[in-house]
C-alpha cells in the first residue's frame, strides 16, 4: 500500500492534477462514448419502429 | 418458403451477425469491466511510486493502453477495409464505421494523456517529436475517416472511399511504433517489446496488461453495439428488421 491518507491519494505526490486530470478524462470519454452509442441504438430503434408502423397503417 | 430462404441468403452477413453481436457485447463489457477493476487496483494501490517519477509515472497505465489500442484498432479498420474491397461484403464497411469513433478516442486519450505526461516531466504539454507527431496523424487519419464517409449519402461508396484511407493511413502505425528507433525523440523508448525482456518492475507491467486488456474488450463491446445500429440503419427496408422482436408495436 502506497498511502497513508486519502488526501495523499489525491495529491498524487504533487502529480494530482496531471494524473487525475488523465484518468477523469479518460473514464469521462468513455462514459460519454457509451451513452452516445445507446442513444443512437434507441433513437435508431425508435425511429424504425414509427416508419414500420406508419407502412403498416398505409396498408390497413 | 423458398422466398424466406432466398430472402436470408441475401441478407445472410447483417441479419445473422445482428443477434449475434447482441448477445456478444455484453459479455465483453463485464471482461471489460472486470479488468478495468483489477488494472486500476494494481495502478493506484499495487504499483510502486517509481524512483525517477514519483508518482506522475501513474499516467502510463492508460496511456500506453490507450496508445496501443489506438494503433491496434486503426489496423482492425484497414483488415476489414481489405475484406470488403476484395470479398465486396457488406458486414465489413459497417465494423470499420462501427470501430472509428473508439479509434479516434484512444488516439485522442493517448495524446490528452500524452500532453499531461510531457508537461511535468518534459516541461512542455507538446513538442513537435516523431512519436508524437505521427499519433497526432494517426487522430487525423481517423477524424478524416469518420468525415469522408459521413460526407458520401450511399453508405456502399462510403464504405469504398473509407477503405482507402484505412488501407492508405495504416503505413502510420509502424511509423508511430518504430518512431522511437528511426529518429532520435524526446518521447522515451518502448518500455514494452516483443523482442526483448520488459524494462519496469513487473507489478507495473501487469497493471499495464490489465488496462491494456480492459480497454481490448471495451472497443469489442462497444464496437459491437454500435455496428448494430448501422446494421438497422443501413437494413431498415428489409424484412427481417420488420420482424425483429424490438421492432413490434
Amino acid at each position: 500500500m502506497n498511502w497513508g491518507s486519502a488526501s495523499e491519494f489525491f495529491a498524487m505526490g504533487g502529480y494530482g492534477l496531471y494524473v487525475w486530470g488523465s484518468f477523469g478524462v479518460t473514464a469521462a470519454a468513455l462514459l460519454i462514448e457509451t451513452l452516445l452509442a445507446r442513444k443512437r441504438v434507441a433513437d435508431t430503434r425508435r425511429a424504425l419502429r414509427r416508419e414500420l408502423a406508419a407502412d403498416r397503417n398505409d396498408q390497413d | 418458403m423458398s422466398q424466406r430462404f432466398i430472402n436470408w441468403f441475401k441478407f445472410a452477413s447483417p441479419a445473422s451477425f445482428y443477434p449475434l453481436a447482441g448477445k456478444a457485447w455484453p459479455w465483453f463489457a463485464a471482461l471489460a469491466t472486470a479488468f478495468c477493476a483489477a488494472g486500476l487496483w494494481i495502478s493506484f494501490f499495487v504499483a510502486p511510486t517509481d524512483f525517477q517519477q514519483g508518482e506522475g509515472y501513474r499516467i502510463i497505465f492508460i496511456h500506453v493502453p490507450a496508445s496501443w489500442m489506438s494503433m491496434f484498432i486503426y489496423c482492425v479498420m484497414a483488415f476489414w477495409a481489405a475484406i470488403g474491397i476484395t470479398f465486396n461484403t457488406r458486414l465489413s464497411g459497417m465494423m470499420s464505421s462501427a470501430l472509428a469513433p473508439t479509434g479516434a478516442l484512444f488516439a485522442f486519450i493517448s495524446l490528452w494523456t500524452g500532453a499531461l505526461w510531457g508537461k511535468p516531466m518534459w516541461g512542455a504539454w507538446w513538442v513537435w517529436d516523431a512519436r508524437l507527431t505521427s499519433e497526432l496523424i494517426l487522430f487525423f487519419l481517423y477524424i478524416g475517416y469518420i468525415a469522408l464517409t459521413a460526407a458520401i449519402d450511399d453508405p456502399r461508396r462510403a464504405d469504398k472511399a473509407g477503405a482507402i484511407v484505412a488501407l492508405v493511413g495504416v503505413v502510420n502505425v509502424p511509423i508511430i511504433y518504430f518512431s522511437v528507433k528511426w529518429w532520435n525523440t524526446l518521447h522515451q523508448g518502448a518500455s514494452v517489446s516483443l523482442t526483448k525482456a520488459p524494462t519496469m518492475a513487473t507489478t507495473m507491467l501487469w497493471g499495464m496488461l490489465l488496462m491494456a486488456l480492459a480497454f481490448w474488450m471495451y472497443s469489442i463491446a462497444i464496437a459491437l453495439y454500435r455496428v448494430r445500429a448501422i446494421i438497422l440503419e443501413r437494413e431498415r427496408h428489409t424484412t427481417w428488421v420488420a420482424e425483429l422482436p424490438e421492432m413490434q408495436r
